[in-house]
């Protein structure tokens, strides 16, 4: 287990100053190809693990040393299996004095229109048995469509927006359905290493009708070139499984003249508490 | 307790990364019932990596009984009316490491219970969320019969087990690596 202090590669560090871009290289700075080597090397053990019968991996490795700044905090013991009990089988409740209607435009947050691309994201939010988690919080943060995040932190050398916070927040419907219109973010760049770029993504917050399903998780846009390239993606070394994070276009979701549409429907793992009839009734009834 | 196994497979989780720090946290996020108000006590700590260096870009939620130990349904968490206790609330980190909730302490939810409160952890640098719990450090006997404690190797028990402070609070502090690293929890 390495105890060195954290890797100088952090994405909190500036991104270069623009004209510094063509600085010469400082050879002690890791590559995209160190990286994805080892990315790529990560990858063929687990398809050859796969070959050899091992089950698939649904979850992000919590161990994985390519995204540099996992390396000194993930958990090097397994985790405990525990039964959940009285508390962990409930959630939390949001309700409508939690969340205004309106917190779900994210374009409408300020005096003007915000530059970009105006994007409608909508979808379901399911437990693992398919019945829709209905009246839940669901909250989303992202980057402008300059890749720049308003967190002060972020130094990333592309405009601000003053029309666009990019916050978002809204309660699923009785279905379990979502939906916030927004403007599609950019790629930003972050210092794992040189010349490293995050696909453009959404961040998303979701809770289940128990605290166990509670998770944080990214969405991503269909064929983001930069998939192979990112190891927080890459987190996530099954195939199958880092789809379930990328979004379909959805030309019904499409408003003419006004915004594309993307769907992506979110599975949070399955409920261990007995249900009662009432509370297993969704729109279809319990299928089981 | 049901026995049924999920028919759809789950979506993954992300890191929270680094800018959740405009988004997530809110106006008395930390503050399940007002600082000072009856009953109200102070539950702090500090996030540790596996260098024992604080992590100062972590977010935590806590989600617990009332003082009677009845799990509450009621809305209103985000936006506070100064009086409804949810039982649920978010704390981020400061600079160096430390959150701070005002709470109460957890009620036990049965007959010999030993009391918790339920813990999800995010970070940058963290693949996916952890869950945990904080147990209060009275009543022996109710911890040393609690099934979760009780299935645990005897000397990381405690990283599950809050310090009772001076002033009523209760102090407890999160390692994600190392050798105290904290018992994580698994519940699929």
């Amino acid at each position: 287990m390495p105890q060195e202090t954290a890797p100088v590669t952090d994405e909190f560090v500036p991104a270069a100053e623009p004209k510094a871009g063509h600085a010469p290289l400082d050879a002690a700075v890791e590559t995209q190809q160190d990286l994805s080597a080892e990315i790529n090397a990560l990858g063929q053990a687990y398809a050859r693990a796969l070959q050899g019968g091992a089950p698939a991996e649904v979850q992000p490795r919590l161990d994985y040393p390519p995204y540099r700044s996992s390396i000194l905090r993930h958990p090097t013991k397994s985790l405990h299996h525990a039964d959940p009990e009285t508390i962990e089988l409930y959630s939390p409740a949001f309700g409508h004095q939690d969340v205004h209607a309106l917190e779900a435009d994210l374009t409408i947050q300020h005096n003007g229109e915000p530059q970009g691309e105006r994007i409608i994201v909508a979808g379901k939010v399911l437990d693992g048995d398919g019945r829709p988690v209905a009246g839940q919080l669901v909250e989303i943060w992202q980057a402008n469509a300059s890749g720049r995040y308003i967190h002060k932190r972020d130094q990333h050398p592309a405009p601000l927006d003053p029309n666009f916070t990019g916050i978002g927040r809204c309660i699923t419907g009785p279905d379990g359905s979502y939906r916030f219109t927004t403007i599609k973010p950019g790629a930003y760049p972050w210092k794992n290493h040189l010349n490293a770029w995050r696909p453009a993504h959404i961040h998303f917050s979701l809770f289940g009708t128990e605290f166990t399903q509670r998770i944080i998780t990214q969405m991503y846009f269909p064929g983001d070139q930069l998939f192979p390239l990112d190891p927080i993606y890459q987190t996530i070394v099954d195939q199958d499984a880092r789809d379930r994070l990328v979004a379909s276009y959805d030309h019904n979701l499409t408003e003419p003249e006004w915004a594309l549409g993307y769907n992506w429907d979110i599975v949070l793992t399955g409920s261990k508490r007995t249900w009662t009839e009432n509370e297993a009734l969704g729109a279809e009834g319990d299928k089981e | 307790m049901s026995n049924r196994t999920s028919q759809l497979v789950p979506t993954p989780g992300q890191t929270v990364g680094p800018f959740f720090g405009y988004a997530l946290p809110f106006e008395k996020d930390n503050e399940l019932l007002a600082p000072g108000s009856p009953g109200s006590i102070r539950l702090q700590g500090t996030v540790y990596d596996g260098a024992n260096q604080p992590v100062p870009d972590a977010i935590l939620e806590i989600w617990q009984p009332d003082s009677e130990g009845r799990v509450t349904r009621r809305t209103g968490s985000l936006v506070r009316d100064g009086y409804t206790f949810t039982g649920w609330g978010r704390g981020s980190v400061g600079y160096t490491g430390v959150f701070t909730f005002t709470t109460v302490n957890p009620g036990p939810t049965g007959p010999g219970a030993a009391p918790f409160i339920s813990v999800a952890i995010f970070a940058r640098g963290l693949t996916n969320r952890l869950f945990t719990r904080i147990y209060l450090p009275e009543n022996e006997e109710a911890l040393a019969k609690d099934p979760l404690l009780a299935s645990l190797e005897p000397e990381r028990r405690g990283t599950l087990i809050a310090r009772r402070d001076p002033d009523g609070g209760l102090t407890w502090d999160l390692h994600l690596q190392g050798e105290d690293e904290t018992v994580f929890l698994d519940f699929q």
